[in-house]
């Protein structure tokens, strides 16, 4: 049995075909049956978000299963199929394995490390469960991606760093102030960044928030959805110093907050560090304020440069997640081998052979027969094990051709206690898919 | 190999288990490590404590008495401050900082000359033991608060610069590493005090005299008049994050040079030469 992945993604397809791809998620149910439907596939599932769209799938024959779900996107979306065709991927067997670990485990983001994907995973499988569209192999293959996604998590700091300018401001705060609990922010200004770091700031336990503007109002209006103070625009270098951190984006054209000033109020605050983030342009604090003991500015610039930092640190974590995915595909790789039917058949043979014989050399020992009485013995123990056997067997032989044989496969492997054949010997006769 | 070569070196090897633990906890952030250093850093010290009774009881005196013992004495106050420290205020990010150090002093000391010489009579004093111990615990608080000076620095130089290492991601924030500054300074302060106090008292005792300017107590009182201005500060102008921390590796150095420069260099009454045998 094959585990089958096509789809496309923000590497691959721009945001127009994206779009005319993408699964409404209110109506999951038709397109899930439409390619259960599909002849070659026998479990599928439909992962739809704004930057990716992919179907998997497991299929007994992977080439017509690649060749229909292809098709399959492009008429259920009314689209050319060649205009799909090129922005298509497809994966298989192993690679399919360690794509969905990858997505799911959120290596293969536009941000990686991004924490939406695993539940936008799960939603997707959720619907699948719904709609019994997935059966034991994709089952099992998705709580296998949601606890590796989980492991990757836990143990590496893949998701640990800012990566947006104004989440970046909170770390950096962090770093400084350790606590913010007890830390009140200025707002000179109120552009839209700006206020999209306050509110970062304000769920990250601020304990005030003060508010200025040229436009009084404006900055009343502000303060009260912050739950905070105004203060004038011609005040507010007075109340500087009660400020630990301020943020600045004014549309001034020259600098609102001179370094002369902030030098007085560091002096006026007994050096404790002030935390400033001037995120307008052109700027509105003097540069030259940097250099002032226990003073942190940090422009657009500075705060991008953060960003970046924090992307190259995630990716260093992603090359131990890699390396946690692989270990884990193995894994998964070995329990989907035992799925095969003939060796399963084999294995099952083989198992009762051994008891039989046990038991014969046991009873014959015990018994001091001759040896007319000792080959009937052996006929007969012989002879009821074919009998017991002979019905799973034409089972199982059955089950290779239908869609829920691997059921009957997992189940006898279960009662027996039949050993895993070992996934990394590539002459075992059991690799998955190799009987097609 | 007698029973102290043994726990010498039981202890040398808990140590360096537990720096091991904390720079991998550090690198890899893997918490659990360091919960299992500080149990290695713990039973390192107890040993270490056990030994010193033994030691007590065999030669009937504070054994600190050659620079081997002074060294392997101070790595205790170290470890054990660090663990109080560590306790009270959860800075098991000095961890690798302070067992590192640990290590070395350790090594230090095991290469340094054993032979006990007989007590001089001067020794024989309850003044002694306090006068020490005051010593060593000072230093060790002194050692921490230039562990996060050094902290301090590089991360202030990472935000001001704004070119952020590997290192900026590891180390904790601005404000955590000059409250560990702070702290240790009032710890270490007072126990610097008390050492000078009682070293004098001594020496009025002995020799009748409190103050006799030899190396010593020179460098000392120059130490402790760099930490008094770096307490001061702090208290009544506001001096706090870089400049602290400088304050702090100025006087640990000068620190350093009072416990071994002023022993290996310069002559007087504490060196660890026989007939003196005083640290």
């Amino acid at each position: 049995m094959n585990i089958l992945v096509v789809g496309l993604s923000h590497k691959t397809a721009p945001v127009e075909i994206r779009e005319k791809i993408a699964f409404s998620p209110t109506a999951m149910a038709e397109p899930l049956k439409q390619m259960l439907a599909l002849d070659s596939i026998s479990e599928a599932i439909i992962v739809s978000t704004c930057n990716r769209v992919e179907l998997y799938a497991t299929s007994r024959d992977p080439e017509r299963g690649v060749a229909q779900l292809q098709h399959f996107l492009a008429e259920y979306h009314q689209l050319p199929f060649d205009l799909l065709a090129e922005h298509l991927y497809e994966k298989r067997g192993e690679d399919a394995i360690r794509h969905v670990l990858r997505v799911s485990a959120s290596l293969d983001s536009m941000i990686i490390g991004e924490p939406q994907i695993l539940g936008q995973i799960k939603t997707a499988y959720g619907y699948a469960s719904e709609f019994k569209t997935a059966g034991l192999i994709l089952n099992r293959f998705m709580h296998k991606a949601f606890s590796v996604a989980k492991r990757v998590r836990t143990e590496t700091a893949i998701a640990s760093n800012a990566v947006s300018v104004s989440f970046a401001a909170v770390e950096l705060a962090r770093k400084i102030f350790d606590r913010l609990e007890d830390k009140t922010v200025m707002l000179i200004g109120a552009g839209e960044m700006c206020e999209l770091a306050a509110k970062h700031f304000i769920n990250n336990g601020i304990a005030e928030v003060l508010v200025t503007n040229r436009t009084f109002a404006r900055a009343e209006k502000l303060a009260a959805e912050f739950n905070g103070r105004a203060v004038t625009f011609e005040n507010f270098q007075d109340q500087l110093h009660q400020a630990d951190i301020v943020l600045s984006s004014t549309g001034a054209p020259g600098y609102v907050l001179e370094a002369k000033k902030i030098a007085e109020v560091i002096k006026l605050r007994r050096n404790k560090p002030m935390f400033i983030i001037d995120i307008a342009v052109p700027r509105d604090i003097e540069p030259k304020a940097s250099k002032i003991d226990n003073v942190y500015l940090y422009d657009v610039d500075d705060l991008q440069g953060v960003v970046q930092a924090n992307l190259k640190e995630r990716k260093k974590e992603a090359d131990k997640a890699e390396a946690i995915i692989e270990e884990e595909i193995l894994q998964f790789y070995r329990w989907l081998s035992t799925l095969e039917v003939k060796p399963t058949i084999v294995s099952l043979r083989q198992k009762l052979e051994e008891l039989r014989q046990n038991e014969v050399q046991k009873t014959l020992s015990n018994l001091n027969a001759d040896d007319k009485t000792a080959k009937s013995i052996d006929a007969l123990t012989r002879a009821i094990i074919n009998k017991i056997l002979h019905q799973p067997t034409s089972i199982l032989k059955d089950a290779q051709n239908s869609d829920d044989g691997n059921i009957y496969i997992d189940a006898v492997r279960t009662l027996f206690d039949l050993p895993a054949p070992a996934a990394d010997n590539p002459k075992a006769p059991d690799k998955p898919g190799s009987e097609n | 190999m007698s029973t102290h070569t043994i726990l010498f070196k039981i202890i040398l090897i808990c140590y360096l288990v537990a720096t091991v633990l904390y720079l991998i906890q550090v690198v890899g952030r893997k918490d659990k490590l360091g919960q299992i250093a500080r149990f290695s850093l713990l039973g390192g010290a107890l040993v270490q404590l056990v030994g010193f009774i033994i030691e007590f009881i065999q030669v009937g005196h504070t054994p600190v008495t050659n620079l081997h013992q002074s060294l392997s004495f101070s790595a205790w106050c170290l470890v054990a401050l660090f663990l109080f420290f560590d306790l009270r205020y959860r800075l098991s990010v000095m961890g690798a900082f302070t067992s590192a150090l640990a290590v070395i002093t350790m090594f230090g000391s095991g290469i340094a000359p054993r032979a006990v010489e007989p007590l001089s009579p001067i020794l024989n004093s309850w003044w002694f033991p306090l006068h020490v111990s005051f010593a060593f615990l000072g230093y060790a608080a002194f050692a921490l608060a230039f562990g996060a000076g050094v902290m301090y620095l590089l991360q202030d130089r990472m935000l001001k610069s704004k070119h952020f290492s590997g290192l900026y991601y590891r180390l904790p924030s601005l404000d955590t590493l000059d409250s560990i500054n702070y702290r240790a300074l009032s710890y270490g302060f007072p126990l610097m005090t008390l050492c000078i106090i009682t070293g004098a008292a001594w020496a009025e005792s002995v020799w009748g005299t409190y103050w006799s300017w030899d190396p010593k107590e020179t460098w000392a009182l120059m130490t402790w008049f760099v930490y008094a201005a770096l307490l001061h500060g702090r208290l009544s102008i506001g001096w706090r994050g870089r400049r602290a921390a400088i304050f702090a590796i100025i006087g640990f150095g000068c620190l350093l040079f009072t416990f071994l420069g002023v022993n290996l260099l310069l002559n007087g009454m504490h060196t660890f030469d026989a007939l003196n045998g005083h640290p």
